[in-house]
């Protein structure tokens, strides 16, 4: 038995988190597998240096329905004899991989943090506070990995692409209008996020916080409160009951550390904390802190980034 | 007769609402058994934010909107359970549904779901974003491909009217505003409604609504969690000084080697 993946390549580039995931399946399959996309995004062929040895791409699909992509993923799965399918653990993998598991009686194994031991795969549970190994008992299995879980593979060569021509039947959800939110780096991919609090006192000194995520490559992300005050928009929230992140870097400023703060943001590698109080919770979660204000000390990391960047 | 919808704004809905039973968000995470069962030992539980807070309350501002339809929830769970339940009731479904069984996995607390859900006619199945225990995001799409329905996740608003769903969608760097017929199902986010504390006349209500404890259908069993693990502990924190703050961008750079 084989095994396939599936990735959406809407965008005008291929997502780092679909070429970490065909990394993930051709290392399960310890050798070339299939990948199965709908967009296509240019330059597929490059997906071979992440070992995906043919791709095969649905050109008319535009958007995520459930079900359309569903009868697509289970086509070429039962073409290629496959009996695992990896995905993204992304908004398109929310909507495909539950339903390709509930088809095929398969254990969907949602939002794996690294390779297996043997049918044992480790995911966040508790919201990031702890880790459980899921046994697989299926003889089918869907996984859907977690974005930055593991390095993206360069050893491959190119990869063959195919056009996808099959009926996947009516859409049934139809897409009426697309509202972008602004451009910068997508937060669940970001491998840098500079955060920011209530104790950035207002809307008005974001500023500050933005020009620090540019100087770094960074994404931008908050805490509950500035969002639910409207300070800042609902998709930077990150916490329990927002985005949960993991990325290289989490920089914190005027954040207290809350729990349910915590929990979607710590698995990232390193978080440094700036904080007026130094009896502030988030200190106890730290790699780096500052006892400051903000007001005096993000100007300093500006500049440091500049400098750093004029170095570069 | 002649029927006329045309001053309808909404129309009635008959609403099904998964609701789960987590720990609650401050509770301290331990294991017991040699890390095999999660240590309930002083816990409090409740009912998972998204199922409440977005899926609950929405549906029934939209039985309110419409003057009619219902408002029943569902949770795959022991007895310990009742207690959560009460609080949707208390909240204001109509009344609830226990399927008797301790959950183990999300296809077992589906294929439970949909064995319930399948003759009985509700033109919309919400379910929440994800649980914050399991964190999984998984059992509203596996109800809806086990009842051959559409699926929206992480839908942030929702209206429905003339037999079709207008949801908002999260997509990346922005949302979609899609639209489904009726019946469906779909996973609640951030956004869809605001939280709603019950009321007296609410918890006093809820006392005496229907709760109907059914037994469990035949599962298929795919899965199981092996053991659980806490993340290794941190190091000790590096402090710097506030007047040398831009240390900390240098110390990244050539210590952590993030940036
Ligand atoms: C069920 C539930 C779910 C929740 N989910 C989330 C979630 O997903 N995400 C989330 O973030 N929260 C969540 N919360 C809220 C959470 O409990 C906290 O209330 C919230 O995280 C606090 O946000 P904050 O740190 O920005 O604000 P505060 O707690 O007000 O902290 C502000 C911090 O800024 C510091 N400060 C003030 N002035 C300055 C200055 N000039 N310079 C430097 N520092 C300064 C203060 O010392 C303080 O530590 C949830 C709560 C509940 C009950
Ligand atoms: N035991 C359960 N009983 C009823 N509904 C559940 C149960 N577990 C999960 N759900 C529903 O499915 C959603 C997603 O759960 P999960 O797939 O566990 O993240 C939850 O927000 C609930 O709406």
């Amino acid at each position: 038995m084989s095994t396939i993946v599936f990735i959406d390549t809407r965008g005008e580039k291929l997502p780092k988190a679909a070429q970490e995931t065909v990394t993930y399946a051709s290392k399960l399959a310890g050798g070339p597998v299939t990948a199965v996309t709908f967009g296509g995004a240019a330059g597929l062929e490059s997906l071979g240096a992440q070992g995906a040895g043919k791709v095969i791409v649905a050109r008319d699909v535009t958007a995520v329905d459930g079900q359309q992509l569903t009868k697509l993923v289970l086509d070429v799965a039962s073409k290629e004899g496959a009996n695992t399918i990896v995905c993204v653990h992304d908004g398109t993998g929310k909507a495909v991989a539950p339903r390709l598991a509930a088809k095929l009686k398969a254990a969907h194994v949602a939002g794996a943090i690294g390779m297996p031991e043997g049918d044992k795969f480790k995911r966040n549970v508790f919201s990031g506070k702890a880790q459980a190994w899921l046994q697989v008992t299926s003889p089918n299995k869907v996984i859907s990995l977690m974005p930055n879980s593991i390095p993206v593979g360069k050893d491959g060569g190119s990869a063959s692409v195919e056009d996808y021509h099959g009926d996947l039947g009516p859409v049934r959800i139809t897409v009426k209008e697309v509202r972008k939110a602004g451009g910068g780096v997508p937060l669940p991919e970001a491998e840098l996020v500079v955060s920011a609090g209530r104790g950035m006192k207002g809307p008005e000194n974001w500023g500050m916080v933005e020009e620090l995520a540019k100087e770094l490559g960074a994404a931008t992300a908050c805490s509950r409160p500035v969002a639910d005050m409207h300070w800042r928009p609902h998709h930077e929230h990150v916490g329990q009951t927002g985005v949960a992140i993991r990325p290289n870097l989490y920089i914190a400023i005027g954040i207290s550390g809350a729990i349910q703060h915590l929990a979607g943001v710590n698995q990232s590698k390193v978080i440094c904390v700036i904080n007026n109080d130094p009896e502030a919770p988030f200190f106890k979660a730290a790699d780096y802190g500052i006892v400051g204000d903000a007001f005096q000390v993000l100007p300093q990391l500006i500049e440091a980034a500049k400098k750093l960047n004029a170095e570069r | 007769m002649v029927r006329t919808f045309a001053a309808r704004t909404s129309v009635p809905v008959k609403i099904l609402v998964l609701l789960s039973q987590v720990p609650d968000t401050t509770a301290r995470i331990a294991f017991t058994d040699g890390n095999t069962k999660f240590d309930a030992n002083g816990v409090t539980f409740i009912v998972n934010p998204y199922d409440e807070w977005y899926a609950l309350v929405r549906a029934l501002e939209l039985k309110e909107a419409a003057g009619a339809g219902s408002v029943t929830t569902i949770t795959v769970g022991g007895a310990d359970t009742e207690a959560t339940i009460r609080k949707g009731l208390a909240i204001g479904a109509d009344d609830a549904v226990r399927v008797d069984v301790q959950p183990t996995e999300a296809l077992q607390v589906a294929e439970q779901i949909a064995a319930y859900a399948k003759d009985k006619g509700f033109d919309l199945i919400m379910a929440g974003k994800e649980t914050i225990d399991h964190n999984g995001g998984q059992v509203g799409g596996m109800v809806a491909e086990l009842l051959d329905l559409p699926y929206v996740a992480l839908a942030s608003k929702l209206d429905v009217a003339s037999g079709k769903a207008t949801i908002e969608r999260d997509v990346p760097g922005g949302v979609e505003v899609v639209e489904v017929a009726l019946p469906m199902v779909l996973s609640a986010a951030k956004g869809m409604a605001e939280q709603r504390i019950p009321n007296m006349r609410g918890i006093m209500a809820a006392r005496t609504k229907p709760l109907t404890v059914v037994p469990p259908a035949a599962t298929d069993n795919v899965a199981h969690t092996a053991s659980f693990e806490l993340p290794p502990a941190k190091g000790a924190v590096k402090m710097i000084p506030a007047d040398d703050a831009g240390k900390l961008i240098e110390m990244l750079h050539t210590e952590a080697k993030v940036i």
